[in-house]
């Protein structure tokens, strides 16, 4: 599944500075791929460096805005969200200097 | 915005950091002054701390921002106001502390910036969520002076020059929403020398109620705001500084006594509870504690 990710407001710095990322990920053949499964794939395979800066027990630090396809993932489903091929997810952090 | 806070033929400065915040108040400002006519004449105010690596280019950013909005930026720095820099700073006491001597000098060299534009007020880009923490710190601290002051929307206005707060109620979250789909130019580092403990837990403690109940943030304000105090605590009294002429609670100012303390190389004067030797007489004011201003956070949420 082809997706684009985003991040920014400086979690880009955890992951080499790089604000966008296409990434393949694969999501098994019959299991949907879940934002739930997405996170997990991104802080193993993007997130370079301090993890907790991102995620916070299963899900992400409370004080980053997490958008799918430009909308607010509170109102998709948080977790539960399914993801489909070329969405675009994107992760702000709130949490920095105003 | 109709909070009474603005009337036609003022003159606004807007505290500038470059930030999420205070570039989303200053787009948000000039688009509406442009399309109400308010009649309003903005400014760009920048204090320039001095920390290299992170205010340097903080400030490329409020460059930009004042091509982009067309307002004009004056930039006042901790240098040519106190002869020190955060670096020089730094380098003399270290990272303890640190927080202290930028958040007081920062309040008051907006505060001359803003006599140097002859502005009739300032505005700030602090948000709900800066409230709420701030209620909190103030609570945890028992600082009850400034818990009676930090929910106002406009404080001073008995001082020379108000400040204004027109995103008291607006979650960070909407602004950084509205930053994001307005594709606005800011900048969003954490400073180099703020360990942010303190109101780092705050902040997170804040974050993780909002989580649970998004309400809490503005819960919080309004708690803040009805907070009653009795009429038997002795309050502070608010005077003025023998060397520089700055409100001030004590004998001296809180920025005359933290640059003394400097120049005679003895850092700590003016940090905790150690009350250098203008102290005279005022055993129990809490505003002579070595916390923040109330109206600087942390560097590391750093808006002015």
């Amino acid at each position: 599944m082809q997706l684009t990710l985003e991040f920014g407001g400086g979690l880009e710095l955890l992951c080499d500075s790089v604000k966008v990322h296409d990434v393949k990920v694969d999501g098994g053949d019959e299991k949907k791929m879940s934002m739930k499964n997405l996170l997990h794939w991104v802080r193993t395979n993007l997130i370079k460096e301090r993890p907790e800066m991102f995620m916070k027990g299963d899900t992400v630090r409370p004080g980053i805005l997490v958008l799918v396809n430009d909308c607010d993932w509170e109102l998709s489903g948080q977790l539960e969200t399914v993801l489909e091929d070329k969405d675009v997810i994107v992760f702000i952090s709130t949490l920095h200097g105003g | 915005m109709e909070n009474k806070l603005f009337s036609p033929g003022e003159r606004i400065a807007i505290g500038a950091s470059g930030g999420k915040d205070s570039t989303v108040l200053a787009y948000v400002m000039s688009t509406l002054n442009r399309r109400h006519n308010y009649g309003l004449d903005l400014f760009l105010l920048s204090i320039d701390e001095g920390i290299t690596g992170y205010r340097d280019d903080s400030l490329e950013t409020v460059k930009r921002n004042q091509i982009q909005y067309g307002l004009p930026l004056k930039v006042l720095s901790y240098k040519e106001l106190y002869g020190w820099t955060m670096d020089d700073i730094v380098k003399m006491i270290g990272l303890k502390n640190n927080c202290t001597f930028c958040g007081v000098f920062r309040r008051q060299a907006l505060d001359r910036g803003a006599a140097m534009l002859k502005v009739d007020k300032v505005v700030t880009g602090h948000n709900a969520d800066d409230i709420a923490e701030t209620v909190l710190l103030n609570i945890l601290r028992g600082d009850i002076a400034r818990l009676s002051r930090c929910t106002y929307i406009t404080t001073g206005e008995d001082g020379p020059i108000p400040r204004c707060k027109p995103f008291k109620y607006t979650y960070e979250k909407e602004i950084v929403m509205y930053a994001y789909f307005k594709k606005l130019d800011y900048f969003s580092t954490e400073c180099i020398y703020s360990p942010n403990a303190y109101r780092g837990f705050a902040r997170e403690f804040i974050k993780d109620l909002e989580r649970i109940r998004p309400r809490a943030i503005l819960d919080i304000i309004k708690s803040g705001e009805d907070f009653r105090i009795s009429t038997t605590t002795k309050m502070p009294e608010q005077g003025t500084c023998e060397r520089c002429g700055y409100i001030s609670s004590q004998k001296w100012c809180k920025a005359c006594l933290l640059l003394e303390g400097l120049n005679r190389g003895l850092p700590k004067l003016g940090i905790g509870r150690t009350k250098g030797p203008h102290n005279c007489g005022h055993e129990d004011t809490n505003l002579g504690s070595g916390t923040n201003s109330i109206e600087s956070k942390q560097c590391g949420s750093l808006d002015f």
